[in-house]
């Protein structure tokens, strides 16, 4: 045991004495969840739009009004031909351009009808449908102040609940995935760097002829990281609940109690890739190409898995943060009890159980 | 240029030595752009429905045949209660509940009036949003066919009405691949450069072999072009596989020149292994490099448009952009592929990323020094 308690005081001396990783290993999601809660949003705000007025009357003018009033838009007024709305398109100096027809107001008072082009650069799909929608919408609300007299008859009306989410907030999706992401990147990624790291500079033969068992060896070197994931957790969640007003609606020992679980998991997956590799880098890349890659893409986080085709659908099963992020949307947002989550906790234990089985069964004690 | 010429085949001998390394990096683009592009949609279809119906009239059963006929909606319920539906939405079995109320058909032709519920599970802010949209033009739809049925024709076509044409330039088809793909390859050069050469400099420092390259009469400039060199190959090297297999997965290729697309990439390149390098040199573990590394990655990454336009971010973080080198490559890759940009439409791009490089490779010639 004392053996134990020097080897994870070794370890420790190691992480604090690199004070720029531990920096970044502390500030990491602190500028994460900064950066997903305030500077990414789906909000549109300022696009940049032209318009090719042919017909210069009251309406036309009226409608721009109403445009530029909306904060959505901004509108260039360098730009005043097809010529220069196809250049402007081409440098990315505009999203949108809207062309009036010539005699606007003529025509949609005598022919009771009259047309407006909207042009999106589609370049990005659903920014150029987000953009269209606003903008036609801004134009249908001025028809219909317009038409006040002629109310429509037989009008379905439809009522709107946003459940849990009622502000449509980003942080609620980014703190989950966050979450799953930071504790499998400090737990998996650094643990198996640190054991090969050993294994590369010829220090782990000394370790392993030391008196101390082989897998203390490994424990002492995974502890340090388990302590910083903690540490990590708390910045998190204090963080979200403080900064990014996001509430923990279910009961915080579940939620810190599935998290020791996922953190278990993650450090003995970090442990099987640290026993089929040699050096750092490849640990690195394993750990980059197999880890955070599907973490990010097929975890649920960043993209909706039902979207997905269905191979993709089924290899989302085997990614551990999938489950993870369920269970913390769950508790923490939906506030819902073990009896709904059990099952993903299982699965996290039972991938847990077999990555040590693996790493037992791999783990060579003469190099 | 013989000192070089060693010192850069032992670059690319240490680079091929490691299969497992070289397989990585070939099989990353490959991965990627198989995955992403497939993963990365948010292009939403199957919105799991579920269904109160408290009306069960011919007009509810149509409108719900509509939800089921549009493409967008997958019905995986009939709920009695609202708070039945609810649950289904807490058990993640529906995204979105309609609640139609009784009386609905009749308070529709006899009152002129009636509502609908919708109720979406929130918690992605985007889904949720989309859904209520598809939702919405839906009943408006079918509100307008029962408005036709009821009300004469000459009637509703008195009232002036503007017309709006829509259309998309660029990508016609609306297709989400054609928006992320470019992206990815920007994102695959970036990754492998940036991560590689990040950690050139500090392996050989903490292998150790740098104090014996540092006794030799190896000239600075000889030594940072040697680390330089062979990853500005490879990242090429990785461009061209993901251009060739974007063609043949997705059928994508630029609209613009492939030179263009080369020359900057190359530019880009020099700029992003310098920044590698100067990350080397400052570090002094690999452990400690791969972390300022992934750090720098994150936020290049997420501030750089990838998934999230930098149009709608807040001023302060659009300023960052700015000094973000992938943004360039991701915003030049789109309009080359996407918009068939030429060399003068992305005169600032080159402008920007050859500054980047001289900054950053001056740091790194500048800090690196042959002590240690």
């Amino acid at each position: 045991m004392k053996q134990l308690i020097t080897f994870i005081q070794k370890e420790f001396h190691h992480i604090l004495r690199d004070t720029r990783s531990m920096l970044v290993l502390i500030g990491l999601p602190i500028v994460q969840l900064l950066i997903f809660g305030f500077a990414i949003t789906t909000e549109v705000r300022n696009a940049n739009i032209a318009i090719l007025d042919n017909s210069k009357d009251e309406i036309t003018q009226n409608i721009i009004t109403k445009i530029e009033s909306s904060q959505y838009f901004n509108i260039d007024r360098t730009i005043k031909s097809n010529e220069q709305i196809e250049k402007a398109f081409k440098s990315g100096k505009i999203k949108l351009a809207i062309v009036f027809q010539a005699n606007f107001q003529n025509e949609l008072s005598h022919s009771n009808k009259a047309q407006l082009q909207i042009i999106a650069d589609a370049t990005d799909p659903n920014q150029a449908t987000t953009l269209t929608n606003y903008l036609s919408s801004i134009v249908v609300d001025y028809q219909n102040e317009m038409n006040q007299q002629n109310k429509l008859p037989y009008a379905i009306k439809t009522e709107m609940r946003m459940l849990y989410n009622p502000q449509l907030k980003g942080a609620y999706t980014s703190v989950p995935g966050v979450m799953g992401m930071i504790l499998l990147l400090i737990s998996a990624m650094m643990t198996s760097i640190a054991i090969v790291r050993e294994k590369e500079l010829g220090t782990m033969e000394i370790l392993l002829v030391s008196p101390i068992k082989p897998w203390l060896v490994v424990i002492s070197k995974v502890i340090p990281y388990f302590i910083i994931s903690l540490i990590n957790v708390a910045t998190i969640l204090i963080l979200s609940v403080f900064v990014l007003g996001l509430p923990i609606e279910g009961s915080l020992f579940l939620l810190i109690g599935s998290t020791i679980i996922y953190i278990f998991c993650a450090l003995s997956l970090g442990i099987l890739i640290s026993t089929i590799t040699e050096t750092q880098q490849a640990a690195m890349l394993i750990s980059l190409l197999g880890l955070m890659l599907p973490v990010v893409m097929l975890s649920g986080y960043a993209f909706p898995i039902a979207n997905m085709p269905t191979i993709l659908q089924v290899l989302s099963n085997l990614v551990p943060a999938k489950w993870y992020i369920i269970i913390v949307k769950s508790v923490m947002i939906k506030g819902i009890g073990i009896e709904q989550i059990w099952k993903e906790l299982l699965i996290l234990l039972t991938m847990t159980g077999t990555f040590l089985l693996i790493s037992i069964k791999r783990f060579k004690i003469r190099l | 240029m013989r000192t070089l010429k060693f010192l850069l085949r032992k670059e690319f001998l240490q680079i091929f030595r490691d299969k497992l390394i070289l397989r990585m990096i070939f099989a990353l683009p490959i991965i990627q752009l198989i995955l992403l592009p497939y993963a990365a949609t948010y292009e939403i279809k199957n919105i799991t429905l579920s269904v109160v119906d408290h009306d069960h009239s011919e007009y509810s059963r149509t409108l719900i045949n509509k939800f089921t006929s549009s493409g967008y909606f997958k019905l995986v319920d009939y709920s009695r209660t609202y708070n039945n539906a609810l649950d289904q939405v807490e058990k993640d079995k529906a995204d979105l509940i309609v609640e139609i109320p009784e009386g609905f058909e009749r308070d529709l032709i006899r009152e002129s009036e009636t509502k609908i519920l919708l109720a979406a599970n929130a918690i992605s802010g985007q889904t949720a949003g989309l859904a209520v949209a598809y939702a919405n033009s839906i009943i408006k739809d079918f509100n307008n066919h029962v408005r036709t049925q009821w009300i004469q024709q000459p009637r509703l076509n008195a009232i002036p009405a503007i017309e709006i044409t829509s259309s998309n330039w660029f990508n016609p088809q609306m297709n989400y691949k054609k928006f992320i793909v470019p992206g990815v390859l920007a994102l695959l050069v970036t990754l492998v450069g940036f991560l590689m050469s990040s950690l050139n400099i500090v392996k050989e420092k903490e292998v150790g072999t740098i104090e014996q390259l540092n006794v030799s009469p190896i000239k600075k400039y000889q030594f940072i072009l040697s680390k330089l060199i062979p990853f500005w190959v490879l990242g090429l090297v990785v461009l061209t596989i993901g251009f060739i297999i974007s063609f043949i997965i997705y059928g994508i290729y630029p609209a613009g020149s492939f030179w263009v697309g080369f020359l900057f990439a190359g530019i880009y390149l020099i700029a992003l292994l310098g920044f590698g390098l100067l990350t080397s040199i400052y570090a002094d573990t690999q452990q400690q490099a791969m972390f300022i590394a992934y750090f720098f990655m994150l936020i290049f990454i997420l501030l750089g448009g990838l998934f999230s336009p930098i149009e709608n971010m807040p001023d302060w973080a659009q300023y960052l952009t700015y000094v973000n080198p992938v943004r360039y490559l991701i915003e030049a890759m789109r309009m080359l592929v996407l918009k068939g940009s030429s060399f003068w439409d992305l005169r600032y791009h080159f402008l920007v990323v050859i500054g980047f490089g001289i900054v950053f490779n001056g740091l790194a010639i500048w800090n690196y020094k042959k002590t240690i």
